[in-house]
């Protein structure tokens, strides 16, 4: 490939900087754990879509009629 | 009180509320450093582009690497926020989607991508692009992360001040009816200019901070003189522009949101001419009129005047708090009747009728859902001390960097006057007076506040979020939805759970990112 073109060059930016990170990769890694605990333990089982689990597809329905039962308690 | 008469755990809404402020006061730590470092690092590479001196270059990637270190942590806390308004404000979520949806996706699309692009360039580019193009890249990562906290703002400024929109019986929805409005709304501009600004703060102070702890230690000391000097006019400026912007910001609360002027300022009865308190007893005469109106003798409305109603200084009546529940509740009625006619297929005349009504009161349609009037009035306390804490503190801010500016850039006359008066106050040794050498070109003392001002800063700054959140309670849109309503119908121990975790979690990141951080600062720049 062409080592001047666009793409190899910004491969290589990544590759090179990748390769070459010293606190990066400590960096890196704790933004992956991170990452990791909120996209697959906090949302997937601490914070599940409220409205699709108790709306049964009719959000609008369901949103007005907890608008309407809060205002008579 | 408010939250036992409803069919819910009275507990979700108050822990619902303490979940959602830990994690945006959490993420609140990073956001304003990435934007205050953007500027300074930025200004460095500036240098080096201008002057080619690698003293410079290795400044600028310092800074960039302590900016990297910020930036890394900060990544993704915000979006826990989105969790949560899935999970615990479903009604509040589905009530101002459209809303919500379209700052939120221009800030995940331009800005995420910005930064992720031109942030990369800047770490790992400097031996690959151009010095033009990297320095380019610098400025546009800061500017990437300036345009996603304006999106942000403008979400937060219509929950405060919602323009451009109108409801949707049909949906349940606000919907957009003008991009423009919601996302050039005045609220949304001040908010931005003021938050950004005092954001560069926090910037100026932990770079000043950092350059400190150098003094003190006798290293690194023409990289600490030359970034204080740098920190020193972003510092000076930002906290001059921050009161002006504070200023400017003050003036539109006063007209959009009353309450929460006047629990800023704990003022039960309003007037004319009215002082701003230092505190409770002293006060700045005229301050608070010329501060809400421009004027000496203006009208403020104290919260007995808004809850009981008052003339208006252009001859409009605000209406008194009863008559606002009860409008509210001929609106939230006219919904439900409307909704039921649709369903039950009556005629159009009577669901225009009913429509005509939620229509001509729907500006009240939040207060329907309040059954006492206090609950009408936010947290006095933490409100009075808030502003306090961020105005005093603010002030604090200009002395503090006008001193450091002082003495860094050696200003003749004006340098050796104010060292004087330090010493005729015991504040520096006469033998230090006049002449320096660089490494006590700020004294110890000073050295030791710089560094005490960097958990100062964040308290300035997460007060001002105090004041903009809790003066609006409780309210989540302004005069709309008022928090009981708002949140989901969930077991409160649910939330008690993930407030827990959430607080394990926080306290692990930020101890890990103050160490990750503090070590590099040992380390220092690679001279």
């Amino acid at each position: 490939m062409n080592k001047n073109c666009f793409l190899y060059r910004a491969f290589d930016l990544y590759y090179d900087g990748f390769r070459h990170m010293t606190v990066g990769k400590t960096l890196w890694i704790i933004i992956l754990v991170k990452l990791f605990v909120i996209f697959i333990i906090l949302k997937l089982f601490f914070f599940p879509n409220f409205l699709k689990q108790h709306a049964s597809g009719d959000e609008a329905g369901f949103v007005a009629s907890e608008l309407t039962e809060r205002a008579n308690p | 009180m408010q939250n036992l008469l409803l069919n819910i755990d009275a507990g979700t809404i108050d822990w619902s509320r303490a979940q959602f402020a830990l994690t945006a006061i959490y993420h609140w730590l990073f956001v304003p450093l990435t934007l205050g470092l953007a500027v300074i690092m930025g200004i460095a590479e500036t240098i080096y582009y201008r002057k080619k001196d690698d003293f410079w270059k290795k400044t600028a990637q310092f800074w960039q690497k302590l900016f990297g270190v910020n930036f890394a942590m900060g990544v993704a806390t915000g979006i826990i926020l989105e969790f949560e308004f899935g999970t615990n404000w479903s009604n509040y979520s589905w009530f101002v989607g459209d809303i919500f949806g379209a700052p939120l996706a221009v800030e995940g699309i331009v800005a995420f991508f910005m930064e992720s692009t031109f942030v990369a360039v800047m770490f790992f580019g400097w031996k690959k692009v151009s010095a033009g193009f990297h320095l380019a890249s610098t400025w546009l990562t800061g500017l990437g992360a300036t345009i996603s906290a304006w999106w942000i703002l403008v979400a937060n400024a219509w929950m405060q001040y919602p323009v451009g929109c109108e409801f949707n019986p049909d949906t349940m929805r606000n919907e957009m009816t003008s991009f423009f409005e919601v996302a050039l709304s005045p609220f949304a501009i001040e908010k931005f200019f003021h938050t950004v600004i005092s954001s560069w703060i926090i910037g100026a102070v932990f770079v000043t901070a950092v350059c400190c702890w150098y003094l003190l230690k006798g290293r690194n000391t023409k990289l600490s003189i030359e970034s204080l000097k740098i920190a020193s006019v972003v510092g000076l400026i930002a906290a001059l522009g921050a009161g002006a912007t504070g200023h400017k910001s003050g003036q539109t609360i006063a007209q959009v949101q009353p309450m929460k002027l006047a629990a800023m300022e704990a003022l039960y009865n309003g007037g004319n001419e009215q002082g701003l308190k230092i505190v409770e007893g002293i006060e700045v005469p005229y301050g608070l009129s010329l501060m809400a109106t421009n004027t000496l003798d203006g009208f403020v409305p104290g919260i007995n005047e808004l809850l009981n109603g008052y003339t208006k200084a252009d001859g409009t009546i605000e209406p008194s708090a009863e008559e606002k529940m009860m409008r509210g509740r001929i609106a939230i009625d006219a919904l439900a009747a409307y909704r039921k006619a649709k369903a039950d297929g009556l005629s159009e005349d009577i669901t225009n009728s009913q429509l005509a009504i939620l229509r001509e009161n729907y500006q009240y349609f939040g207060y329907g859902y309040v059954k006492d009037k206090s609950d009408l009035v936010p947290p006095i306390l933490i409100n009075f001390w808030a502003f306090r804490a961020m105005v005093g503190l603010g002030c604090l801010f200009i002395v503090f960097f006008g001193i450091v500016l002082i003495l860094v850039f050696r200003i003749p006359l004006v340098s050796i006057i104010t060292r004087r008066l330090l010493s005729a106050f015991g504040l520096l040794s006469e033998t230090e007076s006049d002449e320096v050498s660089p490494q006590a070109i700020l004294p110890a003392w000073l050295c030791w506040v710089a560094i005490a001002m960097v958990p100062l800063a964040y308290i300035a700054s997460e007060s001002g979020w105090l004041v903009a959140e809790f003066g609006r309670q409780p309210w989540t849109i302004q005069d709309m939805l008022p928090t009981w309503v708002a949140v989901s119908n969930l077991q409160s121990s649910s939330v008690i759970l993930t407030f827990i975790l959430f607080l394990i979690l926080f306290t692990t990141m930020l101890a890990v990112e103050i160490n990750i951080l503090l070590k590099q600062i040992k380390k220092g720049p690679e001279l």
